[in-house]
């Protein structure tokens, strides 16, 4: 018998149906998951040391009740227009330190955006939609507001700055530099949103 | 001449395949890449509320996950129809939720143990009671940093 020259061929003809039948299991057995959310601190524990006194005018009362309604201020609001009386309750500035302020400067609302704080508070009975979205809005006044000084003194969205600065992709040398911008935006509207326990009547 | 023969008129070309292997291969390892497997299968509804002003949770490792939701159908005859609290493969009680946390935290490397976020993954039509004793519960272990995961869209969706 004479002898072939060199190794039979093999038929690579099926190698699509294998990688099809692979691919089709992959695309059934995985979810692409959704791991993304509002980012919150919890207040610890022990209270501290020392009490604080705030002034109440320089404190936002936010109220939901279990059918979801809110009182803010102590006066019924609508959900939409929620985000904007925080933004205005926090960039009010009465005492005229804060000078990037657009405020009303109301003595009777908040002093400046270091001492106003959000305080947040929800019936046992309330939906967590509902409270998501309460969260979203006041979330997204503070953004509204950070945005636009990160507007005005780097050209560039606070929200997108701090989404870089975040990822673990992003370069050193770029980390480095966002960090002073992030944090100097940050401590002009500095996150003060207070969750108390909430009450069941 | 006769060396070339004539090309038959009307008979299309086979078109080559030998490249759809490559292709399908292309889409495979997408696929293998951009996803990932579920750890732990879901006992509970989880239709989480839109929200709009997230941020990622990246870097997987340091997350520990909570699921909070109505039973599903199959295990409705046995817990009932309010919200309950999946920890890991099984339903949970509120008091099991701190031991759980302390757990997870020993299982990571010393470095992140000081780094965790607690995702929690609620149904949007649980009530914030057990919520709030859940963030009662993180308050005494010192999980302080949580993240309510969301999907994104508009938050107003969530009232419909």
């Amino acid at each position: 018998m004479p002898r072939r020259k060199g190794a039979p061929e093999v038929n690579a003809g099926s190698m699509a149906d294998i990688a099809f039948l692979l691919l089709i299991f992959f695309l059934v057995t995985t979810t692409i998951e959704t791991d993304a959310g509002l980012d919150r601190m919890l207040p610890p524990i022990e209270p501290p040391d020392t009490d604080v006194i705030i002034r109440q005018k320089n404190i936002f009362t936010v109220n939901i009740n279990k059918n979801g309604q809110l009182l803010v201020e102590d006066q019924l609001m609508d959900l939409k227009d929620l985000r904007e009386a925080a933004i205005a309750f926090l960039e009010n500035g009465a005492d005229g330190t804060c000078n990037y302020c657009k405020g009303r400067r109301d003595v009777s609302s908040s002093d400046n955006p270091t001492k106003a704080i959000i305080s947040l508070k929800n019936d046992r009975e309330t939906k967590y939609s509902t409270y998501i979205t309460v969260q979203n809005e006041l979330v997204g006044a503070y953004n509204d507001l950070r945005n636009r000084e990160s507007q005005r003194l780097f050209n560039r969205d606070f929200t997108d700055m701090e989404s870089e600065y975040l990822n673990p992709e992003t370069p050193s040398s770029i980390r480095d530099d966002l960090k002073d911008k992030v944090k100097r935006v940050q401590d002009m509207f500095p996150q003060k949103l207070s969750e108390a326990e909430t009450t069941s009547n | 001449m006769a060396k070339f023969a004539k090309k038959k008129d009307g008979d299309l070309p086979a078109v080559s395949t030998a490249s759809l292997p490559d292709i399908v291969f292309m889409l495979l390892f997408f696929f293998m890449t951009v996803t990932t497997m579920k750890d732990s299968s879901l006992l509970v509804e989880n239709t989480l509320p839109n929200a709009s002003e997230i941020k990622k949770l990246e870097k997987k490792d340091r997350v520990i996950y909570i699921y909070v939701g109505k039973p599903t159908r199959e295990y409705q005859k046995v817990f009932g129809t309010e919200p309950k609290i999946q920890l890991n493969d099984k339903f949970a009680s509120i008091g099991e939720v701190g031991s759980y946390i302390l757990a997870e935290r020993a299982k990571k490397p010393q470095e992140l143990q000081n780094v965790l976020t607690t995702a929690l993954k609620v149904d949007k039509d649980a009530n914030m009671g057990l919520i709030a004793d859940i963030k009662q519960e993180l308050r005494k272990v010192n999980a302080l940093k949580v993240n309510y995961t969301t999907y994104e869209g508009n938050a107003f969706n969530n009232l419909q």
